[in-house]
């Protein structure tokens, strides 16, 4: 393994608000190898999710490096910043972000409609990544007619359609029941072992148990980063 | 993203929001629909005046008879007959910028043809009148000049009087009586229309002068002498209309013997000046017609721009997560752009079906004259694109402008 896929030197973030700068991240160094899963925790204002968006590619540091797969993203233009996501980068949100009255199999394909896949191609893929979560016979429903655990399982779905090097999760079971949560970290496990490399943020130690390396930050550092010896989601359930 | 993805992602968006899609483009159909339609009313009524004028003849000037003064009463124009027939020889002429000047001698009368009779107007005048209304003979043919000076009892006429008199059979070489003076129809006049004064121009009766002086008019003033009612004068294509004027003024000042300080013992009226005012006048109002019609367009295109603003601030989220999975400024912008400028282009294709409707219902139901026009259609078309691109870009440049975070945490 020559290099990681995640390297940050530095890395801070200040937001100016009015005259008053707010230091949210303060130089945070760490790498982050291919084929892990990596729980970001910490309390509110602790700087995890700007982290995540720095990580995310949809914000700029203000100071500190970042290189994702060898390719150095921090000084990189908004336009350029987007076609890495597009090209190596899957999210999952909270709140799932599906876009209302759209099949399941359009919001799916959706990344790659972003990155100029041709129209049988993108169905193909889309139908791929469903069937592969296991939601096939979902595929024409909207997401007004899927339960909770299914959208984020759609959602998760469009994550992976476009072959991301790394997933990044924000707080992905925050608005699911419990047994659905675990279904959800069973189901990002299987992937992981399949070997998609997955950072995910949450508040909830029982969800970071399921990750195999736990960061901790408070007040835009790190302060704790472990290796966890993960709980089996699967086993779990 | 190539194209038809994003008419697609358009047309979703506004199939979502149908009622208010349809309130939007709303303000577009109208506008469309208003500025056709008054387009259409102003190429219509300038139609007419257009057809008036060539109904007229282009370039006619009219020199009328003056008015008497007795007793300090003044008469109107022509109880006094000064001008003549020689004026109107003198006129074709002596003056260089005349084309033709006819003299009529007019009278009216009951025209008896067989057991049918119809009242009409008849004309004494010289073929010149022929040339200066620009009228043709469809059938039959014109006043030879033999006839012209041995007063002929032959008669033009018109295809009101030819309808009335004889229906649909020919009437060359058919006698009517016209106060008793048996006269043989050697020609019919072309259909003329009505003329500016709504009076039906094709009801009319043409001889020559001699005749109607000696034979038809017989015992009335103007028979005597040889005075005339009016003289009608064309004057040539591209000639200066005001030096004819004044040319003649002069002219008819100098035969008439009057003393520098005299008043004019004649009258002398441009006639197609005063249509080209009426056509001017109707382009004016035309052109006001399709600017009050085209700020409702542009009122549509604002409430496009509004609604386009509420859509992108409550798709905020839709746009940070399309951010986030690789959409880049300019995909956004697009999106907004397309979504506005199809409501538009729907818009104004719905606009323009109603305006054609519209101007052809005014046509039918108003009895006006509308003329659409290929070149209104299209401008309407293209300003109703112009005016989604215009208005949808601002919104759409905000959308593009979002920052993925921000936009993704927008509640």
């Amino acid at each position: 393994m020559s290099e990681p896929l995640i390297r940050v030197v530095d890395l801070a973030k200040d937001y100016v608000m009015g005259s008053n700068v707010v230091p949210a991240l303060r130089g945070v160094t760490l790498d982050i190898d291919a084929g892990e899963f990596v729980a970001v925790m910490g309390p509110s204002g602790s700087g995890k999710s700007t982290f995540m968006n720095l990580l995310g590619c949809l914000d700029h540091p203000s100071a500190g490096r970042y290189s994702l797969a060898g390719q150095e993203v921090s000084a990189l233009s908004g336009d350029e910043l987007a076609a890495v996501r597009s090209r190596k980068l899957g999210f999952v949100f909270q709140h799932f972000n599906l876009l209302a009255r759209t099949t399941a199999l359009d919001n799916v394909a959706l990344p790659l409609l972003y990155g100029n896949v041709p129209a049988a191609e993108r169905h193909k893929r889309a139908t791929r990544r469903l069937t592969q979560i296991g939601l096939a016979e979902r595929m024409d429903h909207h997401p007004a007619q899927l339960s909770g655990g299914q959208q984020q399982r759609v959602a998760i779905a469009r994550a992976l359609v476009n072959d991301p090097q790394l997933v990044l999760a924000d707080e992905p079971t925050g608005a699911l029941d419990s047994r659905t949560s675990v279904e959800i970290m069973a189901l990002l496990q299987e992937l992981n072992r399949e070997g998609i490399t997955i950072v995910l943020v949450t508040h909830e130690h029982d969800i970071a148990d399921f990750a195999g390396r736990i960061i901790s930050f408070r007040d835009g550092k790190v302060i704790e980063d472990r290796a966890n010896s993960a709980k089996d989601a699967a086993a779990a359930l | 993203m190539n194209f038809t993805a994003t008419l697609r992602i358009a047309l979703l968006a506004l199939r979502i929001n149908k009622l208010r899609s349809a309130l939007t483009m709303l303000g577009i159909i109208i506008g469309v629909a208003a500025v056709i339609i008054m387009i259409a009313v102003g190429n219509g009524a300038q139609a007419r005046v257009e057809d008036q004028i060539r109904s007229l003849g282009s370039n006619i000037i009219m020199v009328l008879s003056g008015s008497t003064t007795s007793g300090g009463a003044r008469g109107g124009t022509g109880t006094l007959p000064t001008i003549t027939e020689d004026d109107a020889y003198a006129l074709n002429r002596e003056i260089d910028e005349i084309q033709a000047a006819a003299p009529t001698l007019r009278g009216s009368g009951q025209a008896v043809a067989g057991n049918a009779n119809w009242s009409s107007s008849f004309y004494g005048t010289t073929p010149e009148y022929l040339e200066v209304r620009e009228w043709a003979v469809i059938e039959g043919r014109g006043f030879e000049a033999a006839e012209m000076s041995g007063a002929g009892k032959v008669i033009l006429i018109g295809q009101t009087v030819a309808k009335n008199l004889f229906g649909d059979a020919s009437p060359i070489d058919q006698v009517i009586r016209v106060r008793k003076v048996p006269l043989t129809i050697v020609g019919v006049l072309d259909r003329k229309g009505q003329n500016m004064m709504g009076q039906d121009q094709d009801d009319i009766i043409l001889m020559p002068i001699s005749t109607a002086r000696k034979r038809v008019l017989g015992s009335t003033q103007q028979a005597k002498s040889r005075s005339v009612g009016s003289i009608m004068v064309k004057v040539k294509d591209g000639a200066d209309m005001a030096a004819a004027d004044a040319r003649m003024r002069e002219l008819l000042r100098q035969r008439h013997r009057l003393q520098t300080g005299q008043d004019d013992d004649f009258f002398i009226r441009n006639l197609s000046e005063i249509l080209q005012a009426q056509e001017a006048s109707s382009k004016v109002m035309s052109l006001l017609l399709a600017a009050v019609a085209s700020v409702s367009l542009l009122v549509g295109g604002i409430g496009i721009m509004n609604i386009m603003l509420v859509s992108v601030t409550e798709r905020t989220r839709e746009i940070g997560l399309r951010m986030a999975v690789g959409a880049r400024g300019r995909d956004i912008l697009t999106q907004f752009l397309v979504e506005a400028v199809t409501l538009s282009l729907i818009g104004g294709a719905i606009g323009i079906m109603l305006g054609v409707g519209g101007a052809t219902a005014i046509a039918e139901l108003a009895g006006w004259r509308t003329e659409l026009s290929g070149g209104s259609i299209v401008l309407a078309a293209g300003f109703a694109g112009a005016i989604g691109i215009f208005f949808g870009f601002y919104p759409a440049r905000k959308a593009s402008r979002l920052l993925p975070i921000e936009a993704l945490r927008y509640e």
